[in-house]
């Protein structure tokens, strides 16, 4: 292939071209690299929210490109204003049936949140979702479960937006509809049922944690801190406040290290619902100490007990409403909810989007305020 | 030039098996059992020559309670899972024999809530413990010092300050800790949270001391003696008794580069010495946790050993979470 001469000459001329080969590679590589990361930029770049002081190291990091794309659910909000009430409009209470927590609205307005309300939970089966499709002179009927549930639903609802504003409101106006759950399905995504013990031939601490599950979101920490904390309302406590205390760990109120791992288990669970780390509500050093957490703390801790309060004055009690394919698997309870709910992995549902501008009838459990 | 830069030994010698001394009357060789062979695969990483070996009465006891405690551990892990092999192997990881909740204090429990964890225990120490004396008995009749036998037995001191001090102390079995791979892990995080972070234990500082001082220094004399393997580095001990090139060579690097060098003998006193104290500097601390000090952060505050902030935290300056995901007007 090649002239004769260049073939004599390699012969006489062995040379090793493997090792400088290596080295120019390894260098020529290395040089595309830098080159590359200089001209286009780190391809996995974060960004930080600083939630702590200086030099304590907290904060929340994010994919920058996680940060760009916004929450694609809200493009599934609607522009929807209310219809400001006439003076001697007649109320719904009066025009239809059997209409137990929405009285108080105009014709209008009634039919306007109802319409929402198929958007929100049913946009596939429409209003005979609840109502079911025996025409509309039997929508005063309770004959449907869907329908039961639904009205206690809006109760729940104007009960976050009154009673949890709190949590709900802390940063600036946002509320909630059926939308910052339902998200146009008809169950809601990233509810709860209660787990049990989730090992075999085991009972006590033995039987209750070490499997990879929804609830220990694939840890091996307790299955049922979400049981405990947000249905049975144990106290969420893992440290002495003292240097010295005189207790037993786990006797007499003492927390024992099985409150501090299914504390973990609420706490990881808490963390992953809001797409944060520990450092958005605590100065790890010193996770208990109430002078060092951040004020997401206490936001925190009023969903917590409002979650609580969800659970068991309105999610429950429902329980003997629901047909059996809505109950959980194990044990045959009501669907309950917590943090993940409404967050959906974000700091906040929707990315703070306000979604009650437009619902006063949802803001209240009174007569809605249309600020006239 | 090129054989001194391997990742693994390039010299192999195989030949005859090689079966030691016997210098106690014929008994060393009668327990010693096994037929030799030869293996490339270990010769890469070490002596090429397996066997014999002489496991004894404390060897055969070891293994079997070990093994028990092993297949108990396994068992129950078998049972968690309803004997399926799949789920078994699916969440391996995740499964634990758990130790005794907190309500059964140091009384033996039900099998299927902590008392398997008890009787396996019981296996596992008596294993570790025949191990340890066989240590002290291998090296008595090798004429050797017990230096290998008080090392393994500071490894000892921090298992048994976990397993058994610690709970006996505390009252209660439920602060021993799991047989599981990702449990025990949680086990550990957990203990640190619980008791107000570890961080802030004085003797766990000390143990990270020695833990990194032990790292720092097996890759300074590893990397020592490599390097004067050209000069027959590698052969310590000729280089502790007659001391020659590669051992000055060695020295004077050191010497050279930081002012002070250790000896050939002394380097190995060094890491004896930091690799023992590690495990009981962290035993000490781990026995101090709950049963004097129940918030070391609080602790270490109330000694200046940490500082107190002044609250002036500054939120108003961090920034609102509408500029983080970019949607500030």
């Amino acid at each position: 292939m090649f002239p004769k001469w260049f073939d004599k000459w390699n012969r006489e001329n062995p040379t090793n071209i493997y090792g400088p080969a290596v080295i120019i590679g390894v260098i020529g590589a290395a040089v595309f690299t830098a080159t590359m990361l200089v001209a286009w930029g780190q391809p996995f770049a974060t960004n930080s929210m600083q939630t702590g002081p200086r030099g304590t190291g907290m904060s929340v990091p994010e994919f920058k490109a996680d940060l760009a794309a916004p929450d694609p659910d809200i493009e599934l909000l609607l522009e929807d204003p209310p219809y400001p009430p006439e003076a001697d409009e007649e109320l719904a209470g009066d025009i239809y049936q059997n209409v137990q927590v929405l009285g108080d609205l105009t014709d209008a307005n009634f039919n306007r949140l109802m319409a929402a309300m198929t958007r929100w939970v049913s946009p596939d089966q429409g209003c005979a979702y609840c109502h079911g499709d025996g025409g509309i002179e039997t929508y005063g009927e309770d004959k449907h479960y869907t329908k039961v549930v639904a009205r206690r639903m809006i109760q729940m609802t104007q009960n976050i937006n009154e009673g949890w504003d709190a949590h709900v409101n802390a940063n600036k106006e946002v509320g909630v509809t059926c939308m910052t759950c339902h998200r146009g399905q008809n169950v809601p995504s990233d509810i709860w049922f209660k787990l049990g013990d989730v090992n075999e031939a085991m009972s006590g601490w033995s039987a209750n944690q070490n499997r990879a599950t929804v609830q220990s979101q694939s840890t091996s920490l307790p299955s049922d801190a979400l049981e405990k904390y947000l249905l049975d309302g144990e106290v969420i406590g893992v440290h002495d406040l003292e240097s010295r205390v005189a207790g037993v760990p786990g006797e007499d109120g003492y927390p024992g290290i099985q409150q501090a791992e299914r504390t973990y288990s609420l706490m990881n669970y808490v963390s992953n619902s809001l797409g944060v780390n520990c450092l958005f509500c605590h100065n790890s050093r010193a996770f208990y100490d109430g002078s060092q957490v951040t004020p997401q703390w206490a936001t925190e801790s009023l969903g917590i007990q409002m979650v609580l309060e969800l659970n068991n004055d309105y999610l429950v009690p429902l329980k003997d409403e629901y047909p059996p394919e809505r109950l959980g698997p194990v044990h045959q309870d009501a669907p309950k909810a917590a943090c993940k709910t409404c967050h959906k992995g974000y700091q906040q549902p929707l990315q703070g989007t306000n979604v009650i501008k437009d619902w006063p009838e949802l803001a209240t459990t009174g007569a809605p305020d249309y600020g006239d | 030039m090129a054989e001194y830069q391997n990742i693994f030994t390039q010299v192999q010698v195989q030949g005859t098996p090689e079966w030691g001394m016997d210098d106690t009357g014929g008994r060393l060789s009668e327990e010693r059992a096994g037929k030799p062979f030869f293996s490339k695969l270990a010769g890469w990483i070490g002596n090429a020559q397996i066997g014999p070996i002489n496991l004894g009465m404390l060897g055969v006891v070891s293994l079997l309670t070990g093994t028990l405690w092993f297949v108990i551990v396994g068992f129950n892990m078998l049972a968690q899972v309803g004997w399926s092999i799949p789920e078994f192997l699916r969440q391996g990881f995740w499964l634990a024999l758990e130790p005794p909740g907190p309500e059964h204090g140091l009384s033996i429990p039900p099998l299927d809530e902590g008392g398997w964890y008890i009787i396996s225990s019981f296996f596992l120490l008596v294993s570790v413990l025949a191990w340890w004396a066989r240590s002290y008995q291998l090296a008595v009749s090798h004429k050797m010092g017990k230096h290998v036998f008080w090392a393994f037995g500071s490894a000892i001191w921090l298992f048994l300050v976990l397993g058994l001090f610690r709970p006996v102390l505390m009252g209660s079995w439920s602060e021993a800790v799991p047989y599981g791979i990702f449990p025990h892990l949680d086990w550990t995080t957990a203990f640190s949270i619980r008791y107000g972070n570890l961080y802030y234990n004085p003797f766990h500082c000390l143990s990270i001391v020695f833990l990194y001082g032990s790292v720092l220094l097996f890759a300074m004399h590893g990397a020592t003696i490599l390097a004067v393997t050209r000069f027959g580095g590698d052969r310590e001990l000729e280089q502790i008794v007659d001391r020659g090139t590669a051992s000055e060579r060695a020295a004077l690097f050191w010497r050279w580069t930081m002012g002070f060098n250790a000896t050939m003998e002394g380097i190995h006193r060094w890491a004896w010495w930091f690799a023992v104290l590690t495990p009981i500097t962290g035993g000490i601390g781990i026995l101090l946790t709950g049963t004097v000090v129940d918030n070391w952060f609080i602790w270490a505050q109330e000694h200046n050993f940490a500082p107190m902030y002044d609250g002036s935290y500054g939120y108003e300056a961090y920034g609102s979470y509408e500029a983080f995901i970019g949607q500030e007007d």
